[in-house]
């Protein structure tokens, strides 16, 4: 065995936490990428599962690479500060763009059209 | 001379600075991906993403890169043993697929844009690229902090400052694979569906 060149303290991330890590982000990938180009479920349900499915990856690797929990408390407490400003930035814009302006999400001219006349009466 | 305690003390408040950027750096993204998230729809009569995206190269883009994210953290494991080698080596190998990556990607964009496709074809596509191109930006200046870090190795002693910045680029891979497995799913998987 070779002696290592500089003393360190104990090794405390483990080899085998990346390996599962890079192992189930793997998996998850193919079947995320295997469900969208199979076309498993309609549309709007696959939408649902490979979202659910990035969050997952965004667990598996904020456990097994980013190793949150451990050390600083304080890392963990600004992790979840910056997911509730991402999901107030990101829900509420779809939201509210989604509701207010007509021009935008998936509506051609015509059914834009459509829909001032039906609720409008423009 | 400074007492280890008092060292591993600094070190933590370093990591916990370096983490809260990491963290502002997640909203820049979130505010990109909903501006993507509003725009998708508004191809002004040009192509969507079912007609731009080519899912099988997308795919080796994100296992590249998942790739690197491990081999990074190989280099770490290697650097808290000590071991000089085995640390630069992952290093390189990492940067090699860093650098495949953003070659992949900018081939994507350049092919695009010589389609008549680039960022000023519509909205869509200028949401698109913004959020891609920041992304890649990112990966960009990794790949220039991991060329520092592996000509420091190669030319100085290892030293502890070594390892505390090797734990920082770490971080900093980390959170740019996480970010990309979020594009990888809303802007290509959900954003190329027919």
């Amino acid at each position: 065995m070779k002696k290592p060149l500089l003393e360190t303290r104990h090794d405390e991330v483990r080899y085998t936490s990346y390996v599962v890590g890079f192992i189930l982000s793997v998996i998850a990938t193919l079947i995320a990428y295997f469900f969208v180009v199979n076309h498993l479920w309609p549309k709007e349900m696959l939408m649902y599962v490979v979202l659910g499915i990035a969050v997952l990856q965004l667990i598996i690797q904020a456990v097994f690479f980013l190793h949150i929990g451990r050390g600083s408390r304080l890392k963990l407490v600004t992790f979840v500060f910056a997911i509730i400003i991402v999901l107030i930035i990101v829900v509420g814009s779809i939201w509210i763009m989604h509701n207010l302006d007509y021009n935008m999400m998936q509506m051609s001219p015509d059914q834009m059209n459509m829909y001032m006349h039906q609720h409008e009466g423009i | 001379m400074r007492s280890v305690v008092e060292e591993t003390a600094i070190q933590e408040k370093k990591t916990l600075g370096f983490w809260i950027y990491l963290m502002t750096d997640l909203i820049l993204f979130a505010s990109l991906f909903a501006t993507f998230a509003v725009l998708r729809g508004q191809t002004a009569g040009g192509p969507g993403g079912h007609d731009l995206f080519d899912m099988p190269f997308v795919l080796l883009e994100t296992m590249i890169l998942l790739t690197s994210s491990f081999t990074v953290g190989l280099a770490i494991l290697g650097s808290n043993r000590g071991y000089k080698k085995q640390t630069i080596l992952w290093l390189i190998v990492t940067f090699v697929l860093g650098a495949a990556f953003l070659a992949l990607e900018l081939s994507e964009f350049s092919y695009l844009a010589a389609e008549g496709n680039s960022w000023q074809r519509s909205a869509f596509l200028s949401a698109f690229f913004t959020l891609v191109g920041t992304h890649g930006l990112h990966i960009a200046i990794g790949l220039l902090w991991l060329i520092i870090m592996v000509i420091r190795l190669v030319k100085f002693k290892f030293r502890q400052t070594d390892l505390n910045r090797l734990a920082l680029f770490g971080l900093f891979w980390h959170f740019l694979d996480v970010v990309w497995i979020f594009i990888f799913s809303i802007v290509y998987l959900i954003g190329g569906m027919a």
